[in-house]
Formats: C-alpha cells, sequence, structure tokens
C-alpha cells in the first residue's frame, strides 16, 4: 500500500478520537456534577403520567422490513453509479448504453413494487 | 512498519468483534459487533489499497444491510431468544465446520514452500473508482448486466414476501 | 509520521471546537428568529441580547440530574449519543474550510483531510449515521422513544436513496469524487445553476435526513412526546441537540460545497482567507433558510414523507442522473 494515501485517512482517526473526548467528558462530568435521586417512579419508562402498560419493544408493522429491503438493493444500484459516472466522458455511449439497459432491468422492478402498492403507507 | 501494526491491531479487534458478536445473547448487542467487525474490514480494504471497496463495504453492509437485519431484529421482538432449545445440534456441527476450516488453512499454509509469499504491489490504478468503472463497463458487462437482474428478482421476492395478505388472505 | 499526527489531532481539535461554538451560538440564533418570526423577543435575560443564554443552558445541563431508566438497556442508553455525534462529526472532515493558503509561513488547506474517494466518504458516513437514533429509541425501552426511532430510520434510509443520486449528478458533471475537485470545478459557475433539480432534491432529502422541519415527524410532540429525546437528560440530551445542530451546519456545508461553489468568491485567488468568509457566509444563509423553513412550515404527514421520497424524489433523481449523463457523453 503506498503510504501517502492512507495518510488521507489519519486525521478521520484523530477526528473520531477527539470527539469521542468531548463526548467522554460531557457524559462523565454530570456524575460528578449533577445530583443522583434516584425514586421508583423517577425510572419508569415515561408514558404521559401513565403507569407503563406491556413492553415497549413489541412487533412492528412488516412495512419496514419491506422499505429497509428495498433500500438496500436500490442503494447497491447507486454504488455503481459512482465508478460509471467517472467514466461517461470517456466511454460515451457505451457508458450511456449500459447503464441505460441497467437501470431498465431495474425499473421493472421499481414499478412492480408500485404497482403493489409497497410504497403506500396507508392501507 | 506501521503497515503490519496496524494490521495486527485491527486484526485483533476484527477477531474480537467477531467472536463477540457469536457470544453475545442479546440480538441488537450482537448486530452492533457485527456492524464493528464490518468496518474493520472495511479498513483492512484500505490499507489493501481499494477505497472504492472500503467506502462501499460501510455504505452497503455496515450501512443498508445492517439496519435491515436491526429492523427485522426489533420488529421480532427477538433481541430476548433465550436458550438454544432447538438449535442443539447445530453447536457441534459448528465446531467441527470450524476445526476443518482452520486444519485446512494450516494445512495450506504449511505446505506453502517459503510460509506465504508476499504478493507484488497491484497496478497503481488498481482500486481507483475510475479503474473499476472502466473494467466494470467493458471487460465485465455481463455480471454488471447480470447484477441487475439480480437486483430485479430481489426486489420482486421482496415485495411477494412482505406483502399484506390482503382481505381473501387473512 | 508524527508532525503529520500533531498536524491532524490540532486540527481536529480546533474544528470541533469551532462547531462547538457554532452549535452553542445556533440554539440561540433559531430562538431569537423563531421569536422574531412569531413577533415575540426571545431569550434577552442573560447578557446583553441574551448572548449568554448559551452558556447559561450548558451549565445547567450540566447540573441536572442523568439518570437511565430501569428497564432501559444500559450500555446502548449511555453509547448512542456518542455513536450520534461521532458521524455528525465526521462529515466536516472532508469539506474545505478555504483554499489553499500560507498560515504562518506554513503552506496549508483549510480541510482536515482532501480523501480521494471524498464522495464516497461522505456517502458511506451518512449511511452510518442511522444507527444512533435508531439505538437511542430502542434503547430507552419507552414506546414513544421506539417508535421515534424506527420512523426515523425508516424516514432516513428512505431519503438517502435520491440523495445519492443527487450527488451522482454531481459527480457526473465535475468528474471527480474529490471534495476540493468539485469545489474548484465550480469556477466556471456554481452547480445550482447547472444542476438545479439536484440541487433542490439535495435540498429537500437534506431537510429530511437531518429532521428538521417539515420532515421532523420523528420527535412530533403532539403524538410522540419527544421522540428518541424522551427519556434522555442532562448531557445526553445535550449531546443528541449538539448532534442534530451540527447536523444543521454540516448540510450547510455540503449543500455549500456541491452546489453553491464552496469558499469561491470574487478576489478569493488574491486574498485567500475571504474563502473562508465566504464558505461562512453561504452556510450562514443555509441555515437562516432552514430556520426561516421551520418558522413557517406545517409538518407533513408520514405517508405523505413516503410517498414523496419513493414516488416522487426518486425517479426524478434518477431521471436527472440519466439526462446528465446523456449531456455529458455528447458534449465531452
Amino acid at each position: 500500500m503506498p503510504d501517502g494515501i492512507l495518510l488521507e485517512y489519519v486525521p478521520i482517526l484523530t477526528l473520531i478520537l477527539v470527539g469521542l473526548g468531548i463526548g467522554g467528558v460531557a457524559l462523565i462530568a454530570p456524575q460528578l456534577l449533577a445530583p443522583k435521586r434516584p425514586s421508583r417512579r423517577k425510572q419508569l419508562p415515561y408514558e404521559s403520567g401513565m403507569i407503563p402498560i406491556g413492553p415497549a419493544q413489541r412487533r412492528f408493522p412488516v412495512k419496514f422490513y419491506l422499505i429497509a429491503l428495498l433500500f438496500i438493493l436500490f442503494d447497491i444500484e447507486i454504488i455503481f453509479f459512482y465508478p460509471w459516472a467517472l467514466q461517461v466522458r470517456s466511454l460515451k455511449t457505451l457508458a450511456l448504453v449500459e447503464m441505460g439497459l441497467f437501470v431498465l432491468i431495474l425499473l421493472i422492478g421499481y414499478i412492480y413494487a408500485w404497482r403493489k402498492g409497497a410504497f403506500e403507507w396507508e392501507r | 512498519m506501521g503497515e503490519l501494526i496496524a494490521f495486527y491491531l485491527l486484526a485483533g479487534i476484527a477477531v474480537a468483534t467477531a467472536l463477540a458478536m457469536v457470544i453475545t445473547r442479546n440480538a441488537v448487542h450482537s448486530a452492533l459487533f457485527l456492524v464493528l467487525n464490518l468496518v474493520v474490514v472495511a479498513v483492512f480494504y484500505l490499507l489493501l489499497g481499494a477505497p472504492f471497496v472500503a467506502m462501499v463495504q460501510i455504505a452497503v453492509y455496515a450501512g443498508a444491510v445492517m439496519v435491515l437485519f436491526l429492523f427485522v431484529i426489533m420488529m421480532l421482538g427477538a433481541e430476548r431468544v433465550g436458550g438454544t432449545t432447538g438449535l442443539r445440534w447445530q453447536v457441534p456441527l459448528a465446531g467441527a465446520l470450524g476445526a476443518a476450516l482452520i486444519g485446512g488453512t494450516l494445512f495450506a499454509f504449511l505446505r506453502a514452500p517459503a510460509g506465504l509469499a508476499p504478493v507484488g504491489s497491484p497496478p497503481v490504478p488498481f482500486g481507483d473508482p475510475a479503474a473499476i468503472g472502466e473494467r466494470l463497463l467493458t471487460t465485465y458487462v455481463l455480471p454488471f448486466e447480470i447484477t441487475s437482474v439480480l437486483l430485479l428478482i430481489a426486489m420482486i421476492g421482496a415485495v411477494v414476501l412482505a406483502r399484506d395478505s390482503g382481505p381473501e388472505g387473512k | 509520521m508524527a508532525p503529520f499526527l500533531v498536524e491532524a489531532a490540532i486540527k481536529s481539535l480546533i474544528l470541533v471546537l469551532l462547531l462547538l461554538t457554532g452549535f452553542a451560538y445556533l440554539t440561540l440564533a433559531e430562538r431569537k428568529l423563531i421569536a422574531d418570526f412569531q413577533a415575540r423577543i426571545g431569550p434577552n435575560r442573560a447578557g446583553p441580547y441574551g448572548l449568554l443564554q448559551p452558556l447559561a443552558d450548558a451549565v445547567k445541563l450540566f447540573f441536572k440530574e442523568d439518570f437511565i431508566p430501569e428497564y432501559a438497556d444500559r450500555v446502548l442508553f449511555v453509547l448512542a449519543p456518542l455513536i450520534t455525534l461521532i458521524p455528525t462529526l465526521l462529515i466536516f472532515a472532508v469539506i474545505p474550510f478555504g483554499p489553499e493558503l500560507t498560515l504562518f509561513g506554513y503552506r496549508t488547506r483549510l480541510q482536515l483531510t482532501d480523501v480521494h474517494v471524498g464522495v464516497l466518504y461522505i456517502v458511506a458516513v451518512t449511511s452510518i449515521s442511522v444507527y444512533g437514533i435508531t439505538l437511542a429509541g430502542w434503547a430507552s425501552n419507552n414506546k414513544y422513544a421506539l417508535l421515534g426511532g424506527i420512523r426515523a430510520s425508516a424516514q432516513m434510509i428512505s431519503y438517502e436513496l435520491a440523495m445519492g443520486l443527487a450527488i451522482v449528478s454531481v459527480v457526473l458533471t465535475t468528474g471527480t469524487l474529490q471534495v476540493s475537485g468539485i469545489v474548484e470545478a465550480q469556477r466556471n459557475g456554481w452547480l445550482i445553476f447547472l444542476q438545479p433539480v439536484a440541487a433542490v432534491i439535495f435540498f429537500i432529502t437534506g431537510l429530511a435526513e437531518i429532521k428538521r422541519a417539515p420532515f421532523d415527524l420523528v420527535e412530533a410532540e403532539q403524538e410522540l412526546t419527544a421522540g428518541y429525546l424522551t427519556e434522555y437528560s442532562s448531557m445526553k440530551f445535550a449531546l443528541f441537540f449538539m448532534s442534530e445542530y451540527v447536523k444543521m451546519i454540516g448540510f450547510g456545508a455540503l449543500m455549500t460545497t456541491f452546489f453553491l461553489g464552496g469558499y469561491l468568491g470574487p478576489f478569493v485567488d488574491l486574498y485567500p482567507g475571504l474563502g473562508v468568509v465566504y464558505f461562512t457566509l453561504k452556510v450562514g444563509f443555509l441555515i437562516f433558510v432552514l430556520i426561516w423553513l421551520r418558522a413557517t412550515l406545517p409538518r407533513i404527514r408520514y405517508d405523505q414523507l413516503m410517498s414523496l421520497g419513493w414516488k416522487v424524489l426518486l425517479p426524478l433523481s434518477l431521471a436527472n442522473v440519466m439526462g446528465t449523463a446523456v449531456v455529458v457523453a455528447l458534449t465531452a
């Protein structure tokens, strides 16, 4: 690995460390400064003053799962656009036709998902 | 030298997070250890001079795929699944397969002439996004277009699987 | 290696401290501006014009009881603010605040690091920033918080797609993945004029990514009290609050860099220092627009949010990318 390129990423590491430092101070300081008076009621999950009913972590509509799945698929598609975008200038028509076909195939899936109501929230 | 230190440090973190992922009982914690593991692997790609793959690894695996995992875990309330009932037969099988993998790797390593010979540095534009784009659109057009078909199939599958059963299906 | 490390560390520290100050005064600016929009006075007790208000708020938050709800996942509850803060800060690593200039006889670029695949780095960091809020919601073990967290992540991933495609249009037009290259490519004209559609899409999706009005369903107080923030108090709350405001700055910085010519402006080659001024003014203007929008627009419904993202912005941005590609290929 040419060292020069790797050096580009060192400042990112220092930024993470500085961020963790600032965040760490912010998390620890109240432990020393703030009062601590826990009580049974205070520790209960907040539910607008009611005594909580049932667990909070319950099952969710499958819709969220579908959105996440479709997101992955389109995300992968978009990743292919980046290296392609750098080549449109040099490969011209070839790049256009190939990406056109790629997008067209995926468009079938997009239209199918739309027709099946994957993007409708109210049902 | 610096690279070697970085490698061993990262390798240690990668193995530790992978182990933690398997051992942790809580499924959400487990998923987060996997995210860490994937990020560390991305740093490996950086070390190997493949910044494009590294960034894609983070965006697609550590980002998109693991968000889906978290959604599924949260949606099913699977984080509190206790014990390993019903999956007991998997434990010895996993142990046997793992041992076979380690054995095979060791065998290949010891059989190699003098350890493993260092691989020469790749040509300069290797791993560069523009070079990847060029290859993708010329040499590897067919796999590129097939990827699109694969994504299409996955998309249709997702819609079919997650479809509401509707009034007649209930 | 060692002097390089020291330089990187000092730059990082200065960057974070500047962002902290920016955050503190942004809270005041927002309260003051919203007050003006609503014909109120706003904070004016602490110092002249309420200028010491952020300090007073900070001191107050440090001395507030910092409790963890009984059923919460203690580890993740504490880590979630950090997991939110770090990606927020990381965006700034590749943003050029000014051109190359000589500072104390030392040639340097006002950018933490000019990564070759900078645009992809931004995309990667954005995709990681979904975790903090989702985990905060989950770890709180509170119904409002969990709903807020899940809503937030579904909203963010839905808008990430159109945002990614808007960025692809930028890459197509400038032909580089390096952030400094994108700014320099705008010497002949800002990208907002060449790529107006992409600019509008980036603006809207950016609003949704940072969950500002009208996309602030995540903490819709009428239905979710405070969303994922419900159980947080003291400095943990402050860290989330800080992340949200730093995200505003980050959004302004990205929009400025991609579409408004970054640090470019008249005489910037003669006096490189001016670049920082231009950059700050542009970001400041965008932040003002964000606050203005918050004072003006009502919140949209969740189904509207989803259909805008998936049915309007995604196909529109895709069409924009393909159209741009045709133009680029024909004129190259």
